[in-house]
């Protein structure tokens, strides 16, 4: 992993550069204390000035009257497995949704704060919002295939935002984001079946498969084994495990021992604080407070 | 009187028999409930039942047949050679001697045999007003009698109770059948009729409709029997219903995405019901509307742009069709619109689409099933629509295509055939009803067919 | 998993930061504001529609809701209508009716230069029978003189309203030279006034438009009304129940229920048809009669009613049912107890918006008999009648000029009758959407 990271030393002077950020709390590196305000920040020294994917500062979404998320700051870096965790309702899909801005839509939404890709505001006016989710892509909790065939579904992407040139190399991509979303083997030969027919574990493989084809940079996942079986379940975990080599990911699940498999780093959440944030050994061995530890230890579901 | 005085004894007799019974029943059971089966009101509600319904049955066939009964055993008080003329003939002389048995005024004398035949109904009738009372009567007491000897503390009352009503609640839900059963039967018996007449070749290969006079058999006959080929009505409907389509398709189709998809929520909860309005109007003010004023204005602007013009425009009748059909269809495609689950719209956002992608390029393919549904119960719709086409569109059958001309359809001339003089032994009458089992298969075929994607889309779905 | 080895060359590379990409997302930006600009421009056309569809009712119907009186002096001479308050032929009344015009125009009793039957034209052929009426119920009034209000003939009532163009040769105007003068003279006397025409509401049909009114049309229109309501009502709701709670799902009832869904959409016409069939020529019920109107109506309105209850049934949550069934109810006494009562708002929404249906069909009353001209209301089911609907029909088809803003007035009457109706049914629903 170090190695695909190494190349990016030194780019922190760029970031703080070219982030446009309202609120001028640019400096990513004041962030890196242990401990600030309510977040508890486990040191990660190898990490400490390597460059970043994203970053969010001081996060705030209110829903009407509902204070969902209520500051929250923290990074995702190059190609690592960052999970959120924590109860339901604590927010952690609510964040996650605000990191492609998926929460446009919602009415009386309000989204406070910085989030940045690659240094830039993507809640910047100027920053068009098909941008944003075509370089983070998004896996949803259920599997939602298109009602259309499994080539249909997969070359959406590449169709919509014009990608590819020509039939061959559309085919070329459906066949390379079906290959490395480890389902070609399985459908090569039903490419122009509906993608609703498949099971429910195929169906998130074509989904991710589906993410795959835009090429985005980052893939959000909500919780992508809540509605599948055991099997599939464990498919897709070695699947995002691949994935890491060439997309950032970040993944939701309230499954300790899928974070435990998956993830690179923790960040868990509860009540719409971001209570504590590291490696993922560190954050799930040694919780520093109350509330990860009764997370960790089964008290709080 | 003697309707109203069984009714009233019918209700009586049975609400007695409630009372008595849950009565005895509470004696029986030595005045605790817990040693009966069911509770006391369940006798007295299976004794009211098994009162009620034979009564209430027999007095609806007494009531139903009483006529058709009276006059055919009256038919046969005549004699033979009487009875043996033309069907025509036969009803002119039956109301003739209904004329005689009622007294009144009467045009010339009967012809021989036949007075017994009007005092025979003069007297049937006088009976059948108080035969009534014993006919609905009896079959009550037997019910009653046979109810209240049941009630015992261990007869299941409560449990006879409900299959009776359950009973009942069959009959209510098959009587949609009946309906259909009904609309088959009274369309295709006289149709059949029609085609002894007048071959099924010429009715469906024909380019001429031109039903001329309802001639009565026998009655000048030779003469000008009318041509009976449905081509230019069907030809007319088509155009009618083309026009209709190609303006409420779009507009409705539009209305529909923009509410359901667009619109703010305030907006959509304004605009909605407004459409809905459009929806409720009846047939005949869009039909005014057609005739009165769009007719005019359409003849006034062809006119002075130098197209000859018809006195009836067929595109008049079409375009307020279609103006009836907008909020139908935007009403069908909403639902449909809106039966997309919210997953695929937020797939399709995630993977970068605009909002109109999103719409145009998942919603819409995931509705489809939906929207095709409604167009094509739309297309029944317009086909089937009488008071538009009767008010705004002309008579004369006509093969044209040009919305400009004059033009008629299926369901005018249906209405124009029995409008006016019936004789239901003329080809001219019957034919309407020829034209009406086309009429129903076509829309039959068209319902289902939107019925079977709207079910396809339902399952997907829920 | 080795599929996954595969990556990195993606053909698409960093093509997303070109100029060719951003104008390519400028156009497909444009295109979404096309289509959600097409759904506005659509839905106001809609609207324009509707407003034009009302303006054009209200600006041709609303004058059909007055009607114009003419002042008159009218003497019950003796002379001419005898001693015998009860038996006085109406023409008699024509006369005394024609003197009070001539005194109005000061013309000479005697007729030189001028049809009487012109001035007779000037006024309703129904102000006689009025006068006629007076004095039957007052016989004191013979002798007498009295300052009466009455309704002039359609055409003057046209040209009152500005309706008819006075300026065209003679030999195309409606009025003669003579009556135009007369009616000028009339008018310049301020003789002539607009008045509300209650007999809109209170007359029968009439051949001529200044007497017609709706009352026949009402009561057979409620009347049937009346029979859809008590007999489609509680056997849909039977029917509803039965499919929705009891049935067993097998071929029969997925019969039913097709058949149900298709009858709610069979052509009204269709309707009509099997009421000449099987109600008139089978079962021998009387032609125009509100009885077969009613029946007809019944069967065209089950379905609907049907469909709406069952999805009022449907909307019930499934856990009242299994509560009610937990303290050990039968299914009946569930159903019957808990589940019906809940359903029953959306239920009788569903009847009503029915019921505004029935009252507003029209082709299938044509059909069984009710095109005829009908003047007076049904005494019993069993009599002729008409219908708002028809009524308007038949208006709409007739030649007189008078009758065209009828139409449209009669019209606006059935809008109310169906707003009023929908309104109910409105009200019911959001009372019941509160509760629940």
């Amino acid at each position: 992993m170090t190695d695909t990271t190494t190349e990016m030393d030194g780019n922190v002077a760029e970031l703080r550069n070219t982030v446009r950020d309202p609120k001028g709390q640019g400096d990513p590196k004041s962030y890196r204390i242990s401990k600030d305000g309510e977040t508890t920040r486990h040191e990660d020294a190898a990490w400490a000035d390597k460059d970043l994917k994203m970053y969010t500062r001081d996060v705030h979404v209110h829903y009407g009257d509902n204070h969902a998320i209520k500051g929250v700051s923290v990074d995702v870096r190059p190609n690592e497995v960052l999970a959120l965790m924590g109860p339901s309702g604590c927010g952690k899909s609510t964040f996650l949704r605000c990191l492609n801005r998926m929460n446009d839509p919602v009415p009386n939404a309000r989204i406070d704060g910085t989030i940045a890709l690659e240094g830039e505001n993507i809640y910047d006016k100027d920053y068009d919002v098909v941008m944003v989710r075509l370089r983070i892509g998004m896996v949803a909790q259920a599997p939602n295939p298109f009602p259309k065939s499994i080539y249909e579904n997969i070359a959406f992407g590449p169709r919509l935002h014009g990608l590819t040139d020509g039939k061959e190399e559309l085919d070329e991509v459906v066949e390379n984001s079906l290959r490395r979303a480890g389902l070609w083997e399985e459908v090569k030969d039903q490419l122009h079946q509906p993608g609703t027919n498949l099971s429910g574990g195929q169906q998130q493989r074509l989904c991710i498969a589906r993410a795959i084809a835009n090429e985005p940079e980052v893939i959000l996942m909500d919780e992508p084994c809540s509605s599948l079986d055991p099997v599939s379940t464990n498919t897709i975990e070695e699947l995002i495990m691949e994935l890491k080599k060439s997309f950032t990911v970040v993944i939701v699940t309230h499954d300790m021992q899928q974070a435990e498999r998956v993830s690179d780093r923790v960040a868990y959440f509860h009540l719409g604080d971001l209570v504590e944030v590291g490696p993922t050994n560190a954050v799930i061995r040694d919780a520093q407070d109350q509330r990860t530890k009764e997370y960790v230890s089964g008290h709080i579901g | 009187m003697a309707l109203q005085l069984t009714t009233l004894a019918l209700f009586l007799i049975a609400i007695t028999g409630f009372v008595m019974t849950r009565r005895r029943a509470l004696a029986q059971g030595d005045g605790t409930r817990r040693n009966l089966h069911s509770q006391p009101k369940y006798h007295g509600y299976f004794v009211f039942l098994a009162t009620l319904l034979p009564g209430l049955v027999f007095l609806g066939i007494f009531l139903l047949f009483k006529t058709p009964v009276v006059n055919w055993l009256t038919m046969n008080q005549l004699p033979a050679e009487l009875r043996n003329q033309g069907s025509g003939a036969l009803s002119l002389l039956f109301s003739r001697i209904e004329q005689h048995a009622a007294g009144g005024q009467t045009f010339g004398e009967l012809p021989e045999g036949a007075q017994g035949a009007a005092d025979f109904l003069a007297m049937a009738r006088r009976a059948a007003t108080w035969a009534i009372i014993p006919f609905a009567l009896f079959p009550a007491a037997l019910g009653f009698w046979f109810a209240q000897s049941r009630v015992q503390p261990t007869f299941r009352a409560r449990n006879a109770t409900e299959k009776i009503v359950r009973g009942l609640m069959i009959v209510c839900a098959t009587l949609a059948v009946l309906t259909t059963f009904g609309i088959v039967m009274s369309v295709l018996f006289e149709a059949i009729r029609f085609f002894r007449m007048e071959p099924i070749s010429e009715f469906l290969f024909s380019l001429e409709w031109n039903p001329g006079t309802a001639i009565r058999e026998g009655q000048a006959a030779g003469a000008d029997q009318g041509s009976f080929g449905i081509a230019p009505l069907f030809l007319g409907t088509l155009l009618i219903a083309t026009i209709a389509m190609a303006t409420a398709v779009p507009l409705g189709l539009l209305s529909a995405i923009y509410l359901a998809e667009l619109a703010k929520p305030r907006v959509r909860k304004i605009l909605k019901p407004m459409l809905e309005v459009l929806a409720g109007i009846p047939t005949v003010v869009y039909g005014v509307f057609a005739a009165l004023t769009v007719s005019p204005f359409i003849i006034n602007l062809g006119t002075s742009m130098g197209f000859d013009v018809g006195a009836k425009v067929a595109l008049a009748a079409g375009i307020v069709m279609g103006f009836m059909l907008i909020p139908f269809i935007s009403s069908l495609s909403d639902d449909a619109i809106t039966a997309v689950p919210d997953k695929l719209r937020n797939g399709a956002y995630s993977m970068g689409a605009t909002h109109g992608e999103t719409i145009t390029r998942v919603v819409l393919p995931a509705a489809l099933p939906g929207l095709v549904g409604a167009v094509l119960l739309a297309v029944s719709r317009a086909i089937g629509e009488t008071m538009i086409v009767l008010l705004a569109a002309g008579l004369r059958a006509n093969l044209t295509f040009n919305p400009l001309d004059t033009t008629t359809t299926v369901t005018v001339q249906i209405a124009n055939l029995l409008t006016g003089d019936q004789r239901f032994d003329s080809a001219k009458t019957l034919s309407a009803f020829a034209l009406g089992l086309v009429l129903f298969l076509v829309t039959l075929a068209l319902n289902v067919g939107a019925l079977k994607f709207q079910q396809r889309y339902q399952e997907k779905y829920d | 998993m080795t599929d996954a080895t595969a990556q990195g060359s993606a053909p698409g590379g960093r093509r997303i930061d070109s100029d060719a990409f951003r104008s390519r997302l400028a156009t497909r930006r444009r295109k979404g504001a096309i289509l959600k600009y097409s759904g506005l421009i659509a839905i106001c056309i809609a609207l324009a529609i509707l407003g034009t569809l009302l303006f054009s009712i209200v600006s041709q119907g609303w004058q059909g809701f007055l009607r114009t009186n003419v002042e008159l002096e009218i003497t019950y001479n003796e002379e001419i209508i005898g001693g015998d308050a009860e038996d006085i032929p109406s023409g008699a009344f024509q006369e005394i009716a024609r003197n009070g015009l001539q005194k109005a125009l000061g013309l000479p009793p005697e007729a030189e230069d001028y049809d009487p039957s012109d001035l007779n034209a000037l006024i309703s052929s129904g102000v006689r029978y009025d006068l006629q009426q007076a004095v039957r119920d007052e016989p004191e009034l013979i002798g007498r003189t009295a300052q009466l209000s009455v309704p002039v003939s359609s055409t003057m009532d046209m040209a009152y309203k500005g309706k008819l163009n006075l300026d065209v040769d003679e030999g195309r105007r409606q009025l003669s030279n003579q009556q135009l003068e007369w009616f000028n003279q009339l008018q310049d006397d301020g003789r002539l006034h607009s008045e509300f025409y209650w007999g809109l509401f209170s007359n029968s049909d009439s051949r001529s438009p200044e007497l017609a009114g709706l009352w026949a049309g009402i009561v057979g229109s409620f009347v049937m009304i009346g029979i859809v309501a008590a007999f489609a009502f509680p056997i849909a709701v039977a029917a509803a129940v039965y499919l929705e709670e009891f049935a067993p799902k097998n071929r029969w009832t997925e019969l039913v229920e097709v058949n149900i869904n298709n009858l709610a959409a069979v052509p009204s016409i269709i309707f009509g048809l099997l009421g000449l069939a099987v109600f008139l020529n089978t079962l021998g019920f009387p032609r125009s009669s509100p009885l077969a109107g009613g029946a007809v109506l019944v069967l065209m309105t089950l379905p609907i009613i049907i469909i709406a209850a069952r999805s009022a049934l449907r909307s019930v949550p499934p856990s009242y049912r299994d509560g009610a069934l937990m303290l050990g109810a039968s299914r009946n006494q569930a159903v019957m107890k808990t589940v019906l009562p809940t359903a029953l708002p959306g239920m009788l929404t569903g009847t009503i918006i029915g019921l505004a249906q029935a009252l507003g069909e029209t082709a299938p009353l044509l059909l069984i008999g009710m095109q005829a001209f009908v003047a007076a209301p049904p005494e019993g089911i069993n009599d002729t009648a008409t219908a708002i609907p028809v009524q308007i029909y038949l208006w709409a088809n007739a030649p007189e000029r008078g009758f065209a803003e009828k139409t449209q007035a009669a019209i606006m009457v059935l809008l109310m009758f169906l707003l009023i109706m929908n309104a109910t049914a409105i009200i019911l629903r959001n009372r019941f959407q509160k509760r629940a």
